[in-house]
């Protein structure tokens, strides 16, 4: 009988192609032709839905025109994470949703591939910016995902010295530890940071997590100012019945053990597994099960498909890859014994019970803030900002998914590339403390 | 189904689309596979005397336009490269096997009476339905004095036209340079010496581009590089004015002319033949995608035709050219007013910033519940067409002439000081 629980389920060629680029880059020629797609909409719609406020129709008319170097500046100035943001926003829900073609009738621009061209060129040429003279201000950014990356990015182009901490072992948060391995392929989290900490003035420290080796307090003291780009450390439970047995994990953890690997065949994965969750990261984690080879992965949500956080396009994509969506069905508990579970029970909005055997259980049901700093003032669940990134206490700024927002890494560049903004009118002008 | 054959001065060809005289018609070969292919006729490529000229390596350069490839193209290549003998021999040979087809071999010899005696009947013996003098070629041979250096001096344009009408009774049509400040005069010179027609434009002085890190023009010749003649799409406008201006001259009016300039569709031989061609010549779009285009263009004109009604060309030739004036005839009281059809509008703007940045502010720029929304404003808009023209939506910007209250043109019109003594006592 087949292993419940396998590594290796596929050939390391199998695999090697499974987690290769779901979107290949496009040649110079095929951008050209992409980027004269553009129409150059007065006041264009595609700007106004980026997050990060990219001025979309510039940057592909200098593609056209064959300033690549020109198109990366227009999308870095405004978004130095422009080349994950290019792999890994939902675009058809952001600046290619709303593109004038669509109403054309056609096809959006390919924003997303065309800004990959741009970013792609610039990190293969070295900064895109030199910074401004020293300032002699000095400031501690907690957390390198999207938030923390992009302060500290701006605040090293305006002449600050800028200190950087992160608790895990590596830095890029998200984007190392979360987002699927073929949406960052060949290492890209880690050269992105390379390209972003290459401006000078950034001083990075990993395995160092605010609350445990040092204090808001200590930082507030060291340092001018502070930002916490922190995001969620805490995952949701269930609090079901036989939530505890094995192989019933996070998706969160198991997406993270993936993304760290160094061999995709030392992966674990069960022949059926069941995930459990209607967002992104329920997507990442059933699709890349079944690219390790798993049989049977089937996607439970407690809702409609309208009410999924999932995008369309993402959940199409996991279907393609053939991941079994069910809708309206709620999780009831988990059956199995110490070697497992063997089956996730969900009641269905009918009434009827849904048993789906299962060697492995994902959940993917919402992550939260926790183990912030007590003494900052909480809203909804986050840290409490004034909408520029001043939280309560004097001094200390944050930013991205710890603030709450979009939860898209796109709007986490944003709000950390603003909070840098304050922080640098803040230290001109000092007004807050 | 239409008639669309062709009589120009007597040359009669199975449909009106000829390839010019160009690198497509250099010899027996391509122009074989050009009649296999549907052709009407072909004007040979430009012989010249013995020995023949020498050819340059690396010979166009190219313009294209936002994907479209080669939309003007031009070319520093001289005439036929071969011996006259050879030219001559293909000639014969190919007009007996296609005898149905018009085929008229273009010349150019130095501006002597006896070179151009000489020849003429080396080419009437090869059974030619007529001759194309080339007095257009801009490069090269007119540095030799040929070419476009006949061709500006009307003098010498009816001079040699009048030559070569002693000389032959084969039918002249005079090739005409469009690199000269007006049409006219040339095209007077070739009906004072005796033209049977007209043909035109040849191409157009240029410098195509500049090869930026050779510092060069192109197309480049080892380093260095000189002004070509320019064809291809991007000319018709040009070719189009003079077709048209030679066909509503007065005098002019009776002279056959064989339209030539960025004809690529049936769509632009419709033009040329309204604006008072009736023949048509076709050249780079060839070059673009082959011989075999020449079956769309008939099957478009012959289509278009049917639903006009139009029986023949000759229904065609010349039917806008009452309709082409001077601006002074134009009547002032006419009005157009943009109008945006709300449905098809994609919000992109572009018609809103055109207007705001370039024109008469006549359009806003609206938000309605979030929604980009461009209305046009009435009394400020002079009927233009730019938003109409920079709309990327068939159809959503229509252009609506308003009611007209009579005929006003510049000369009566009140605003003129020099306006007509008669409407001054009126």
């Amino acid at each position: 009988m087949t292993e419940r629980i396998a590594c290796a389920r596929l050939e390391s060629e199998t695999l090697r192609h499974n987690f290769s680029d779901i979107h290949p880059p496009l040649s110079a020629p095929q951008a050209v032709i992409e980027a004269e797609r553009c129409l150059r909409c007065h006041d264009a719609p595609c700007i106004e839905a980026c997050p990060t406020g990219i001025d979309i129709p510039a940057f592909i008319n200098r593609i056209a025109t064959g300033d690549v170097k020109g198109a990366a500046s227009a999308i870095l100035s405004s978004n130095i994470l422009g080349g994950s943001c290019a792999r890994v926003c939902p675009t058809e829900i952001l600046c290619e949703g709303v593109c004038v073609r669509v109403t054309l009738g056609e096809p959006a621009v390919e924003i997303a591939a065309l800004q990959r061209h741009a970013t792609d060129w610039q990190m293969a040429h070295g900064p895109a910016f030199t910074r401004a003279a020293a300032t002699g201000k000095r400031v501690a950014v907690i957390g390198t995902g999207p938030a923390g990356l992009a302060c500290a990015h701006r605040l090293a182009l305006l002449g600050h010295e800028v200190t950087l901490f992160e608790k895990a072992a590596r830095p890029g948060g998200l984007n190392e530890y979360g987002i699927a391995a073929y949406k960052l392929v060949d290492d890209f989290a880690r050269r992105e940071i390379d390209f972003v900490l290459a401006i000078g003035g950034i001083t990075l420290h990993t395995g160092m997590a605010l609350g445990k080796d040092m204090s808001l307090e200590d930082l507030r003291e060291a340092f001018d100012a502070v930002f916490l780009g922190l995001g969620l450390s805490g995952v949701r439970a269930l609090g079901l019945p036989g939530e505890t047995l094995p192989h019933v994990r996070d998706a969160v953890a198991f997406i993270a053990e993936l993304r760290q690997a160094t061999d995709l065949g030392e992966i674990a994965v069960g022949r059926r597994v069941v995930v459990i969750g209607g967002g992104n990261t329920a997507i990442d984690a059933a699709v890349q099960c079944r690219k390790l080879g798993a049989e049977e992965v089937t996607l439970v949500y407690r809702r409609g498909p309208e009410s999924m956080s999932a995008t369309r396009d993402e959940q199409d994509f996991a279907l393609r890859n053939g991941v079994v969506i069910r809708h309206n069905a709620r999780p009831q508990h988990f059956e199995g014994g110490p070697g497992g579970v063997t089956a996730a029970v969900f009641l269905r909005a009918d009434g009827e019970t849904l048993t789906l055997p299962a060697d492995l259980v994902l959940k993917a049901v919402g992550q939260l803030y926790e183990d912030g700093p007590p003494a900052l003032e909480t809203g909804s669940g986050r840290i409490w900002t004034d909408g520029f990134g001043r939280t309560s206490l004097p001094r200390v700024y944050a930013g991205g998914d710890c603030v709450g927002g979009q939860e898209l890494t796109v709007a986490a560049v944003a709000m950390g590339r603003d909070a840098a903004m304050t922080i640098h009118r803040d230290l001109e002008e000092p007004r807050h403390g | 189904m239409a008639d669309l054959r062709c009589d120009l001065a007597g040359i009669r060809s199975p449909n009106p689309f000829w390839l010019a005289s160009a690198p497509p018609t250099d010899k027996a070969y391509n122009v074989r596979r050009a009649f296999a292919a549907g052709w009407g006729g072909v004007v040979w490529k430009t012989l010249g005397e013995d020995p023949p000229v020498v050819n340059l390596s690396s010979r166009y350069g190219a313009i294209g336009f936002e994907g479209r490839r080669m939309a003007g193209l031009n070319n520093i290549e001289l005439i036929s490269d071969r011996p006259l003998a050879t030219n001559l021999a293909e000639i014969k040979e190919v007009k007996r096997d296609f005898p149905d087809r018009a085929l008229v071999v273009s010349l150019m010899v130095p501006c002597v009476e006896e070179s151009w005696k000489a020849i003429l009947p080396l080419v009437e013996e090869t059974g030619a339905d007529g001759v194309e003098l080339n007095f257009g070629c801009p490069h090269g041979m007119s540095e030799r004095n040929m070419g476009a250096a006949v061709g500006q001096v009307p003098e010498y344009v009816e001079m040699v036209t009048r030559w070569v009408k002693a000389g032959t009774r084969m039918p002249v049509i005079v090739k005409l340079t469009p690199n000269v400040t007006s049409i006219l005069p040339p095209a007077h010179a070739a009906l004072a010496g005796g033209a049977d027609a007209v043909s035109l434009i040849n191409t157009i002085q240029s410098v195509i581009g500049v090869d930026l890190d050779r510092m060069a023009p192109e197309p480049v010749v080892d380093g260095m590089g000189t002004h070509g003649g320019y064809c291809g799409p991007a000319v018709k406008p040009v070719a189009l004015r003079m077709v048209g201006e030679i066909a509503r001259d007065p005098e002019l009016s009776g002279l056959p002319v064989s339209g030539i300039g960025g004809i690529s569709t049936w769509r632009d031989a419709a033009e040329f033949l309204a604006m008072g061609a009736t023949s048509l010549q076709v050249c780079t779009a060839a070059m673009h995608h082959g011989f075999r285009i020449v079956e769309d263009m008939i099957s478009g004109l012959s289509n278009w035709m049917d639903g006009k009604g139009y029986a023949r060309i000759a229904d065609v030739t010349g039917r806008a050219v009452p309709n082409f004036v001077p601006w002074n005839r134009l009547n002032m009281n006419f009005h157009t007013l943009a109008h945006i059809d709300q449905e098809r509008c994609i919000g992109c703007g572009l018609c809103y910033i055109a207007c705001e940045d370039t024109s008469h502010q006549a359009i806003a720029a609206l938000r309605i519940d979030g929604a980009r929304r461009y209305e046009v404003i009435e009394a400020e808009c002079v009927g233009c067409n730019l938003c109409a023209h920079v709309c990327p939506v068939p159809d959503c910007i229509e252009m609506r002439p308003q009611p007209v209250d009579g005929v006003l043109t510049w000369p009566d019109h009140p605003a003129n000081p020099r306006r007509r003594e008669s409407e001054r006592a009126g």
